[in-house]
């Protein structure tokens, strides 16, 4: 359903993405790693239709990301890193426009609000400004406006980030539930999320694809835990003196 | 369609959820009619609104870029634009959307100085083509401004560069045909090229409109400049989405 062909960009001097390819099908839930700076918010970025690559293009659900992002936008779901919101707006009239914008209206806007906001539990806050929300429910209303058309492709970058452990439980078994019909990518730094939802792995490091597995096969073919194999893959290649993460 | 009537809408209502609407509409309401009166509009005595609308170039230099300035800086400073450009919409959907909405904030306030056409039938009898050209000649003008505006709006995060840039950029078109300016450009610009910055010079588009003619020249003016400030505007948005 999504499908990434040699996805590529770079900002002057630093390649963010470089030449990436992988796919994923329906019922995927693909785990998208690598330390800060690898090139994971960008890679989302193209496959969003907010930035546009500058080689290489992905398909999802047989549209062309360069060629028709509009028809692609209407096919994701797409939380962005910080949860991006009109932050004078409140939950409920924020839904309503992305409804109105992505043409769920009438019976089915109502219907459509009212089941996001039992699934992100964010019923409590519908009509507070969204400025004065805790980072918790800031990003459960950005989860609601991903879910909101029940699109068959999710594109969730650190979906889990801000919450705090139950609320990171809840919204990783929803994830899961929603994922049977859906192809899903989540780019995490968290290894314990891949565990926790992911049947794939993709890592990517300094902008290139270095893993693209299953948690199980990757375990089997390196040995020990994931983040050892995480540290292994992704520290050896930096100079020392560089530290960690560019 | 529906993107852009979305949009608009979003928009209308964003300006009433802030203070800058009502601050607008008071402030610009006070100053029109306060600056015709301290014209000697009475002592003038002729049952005209002229005076009134002799104010609007200089009101709408600074306040069609308040109303514009927040467009796209604020979207990009949150950084909601990223959610906005990640919808099922096209930049041209949003900048008209954007645009619209902010157009519709002039037509209100240019709406509500209706007493002032109601004061001058109560006082006189005046000749109402002359004040019908004078409305629609200052919301064409304000719609040029608003388009200068929303360029500017999207070319930065601050809102306060994109108010200082629009400003200037606005008095440079409304000033260019005024003697002062025409008669220094005389002196340093080789022949004809002058006469390039007068035809350009929105103060004489406007004047001409308010004595009580709409000619199509002066009115595809104004719709031509609005057009091309607002193509400029979604090329700035797609540069700067390619850049990052």
């Amino acid at each position: 359903m999504l499908e990434l062909k040699g996805l590529s960009k770079a900002f002057g001097p630093i390649v963010a993405a470089d030449k990436i390819s992988f796919s994923v099908a329906r019922g995927d839930v693909l785990g998208f790693l690598g330390p800060n700076g690898a090139g994971k918010t960008t890679t989302m970025k193209m496959l969003s239709c907010f930035l546009p690559p500058d080689s290489g293009t992905a398909t999802v659900v047989g549209s062309d990301i360069v060629a028709d992002p509009v028809a692609v936008r209407r096919k994701i779901g797409y939380l962005a890193e910080n949860s991006p919101a009109y932050d004078e707006m409140a939950p409920a009239s924020f839904l309503k426009f992305v409804c109105d914008v992505r043409g769920v209206i009438g019976k089915a806007r109502r219907a459509a609000v009212e089941k996001v906001a039992e699934m992100c539990a964010i019923g409590e806050v519908m009509h507070q400004p969204i400025s004065t929300l805790s980072k918790g429910f800031r990003r459960r209303v950005g989860l609601a406006q991903a879910l909101i058309h029940d699109p068959p492709v999710l594109l969730l970058d650190e979906p889990t980030d801000g919450l705090d452990p139950n609320q990171k439980y809840d919204v990783r078994r929803l994830i899961k539930r929603l994922s049977a019909e859906k192809c899903t990518v989540v780019s995490t730094h968290l290894l314990e999320e891949v565990d926790a939802i992911c049947n794939r792995i993709v890592i990517i490091h300094e902008g290139k694809l270095l893993v693209d597995s299953t948690p199980d096969d990757l375990r089997e073919k390196e040995g020990g835990a994931l983040d050892g194999i995480f540290r292994k893959l992704t520290r050896h290649r930096v100079a020392p003196a560089a530290g960690g993460a560019r | 369609m529906r993107a852009f009537w979305s949009i608009l809408k979003r928009e209308i209502v964003g300006y009433f959820a802030t203070p800058l609407a009502y601050v607008f509409l008071v402030i610009f309401l006070f100053f029109s009619s306060f600056l015709t009166f301290k014209n000697s509009f009475f002592e003038l005595r002729q049952a005209s609104l002229r005076l009134f609308f002799e104010n609007m170039p200089l009101l709408f230099i600074f306040f069609a870029p308040a109303i514009a300035m927040r467009l796209w800086a604020e979207e990009r400073r949150t950084n909601s634009i990223e959610l906005l450009l990640t919808l099922p919409v096209t930049i041209g959907q949003a900048v008209l959307g954007k645009f619209f909405a902010a157009l519709s904030i002039i037509l209100l306030a240019l709406v509500l100085t209706c007493p002032m056409v109601f004061a001058v039938r109560y006082l006189g009898d005046p000749d109402m083509g002359p004040i019908w050209a004078g409305y629609v000649g200052s919301l064409l003008m304000a719609a040029a401004f608003l388009a200068m505006g929303s360029f500017f709006s999207s070319l930065t995060r601050s809102q306060v560069i994109a108010l200082v840039l629009a400003v200037v950029c606005c008095a440079a078109f409304l000033f260019a045909g005024s003697p002062l300016v025409l008669d220094y450009l005389r002196t340093v610009l080789p022949g004809g090229l002058w006469e390039v910055a007068e035809s350009l010079s929105f103060q004489t588009r406007f004047e001409s409109m308010q004595r009580g003619v709409i000619e199509a020249r002066d009115a595809g003016f104004f719709v031509l400049m609005t057009a091309g400030w607002l193509w400029a505007n979604v090329v700035a948005l797609e540069e700067r989405r390619a850049a990052g």
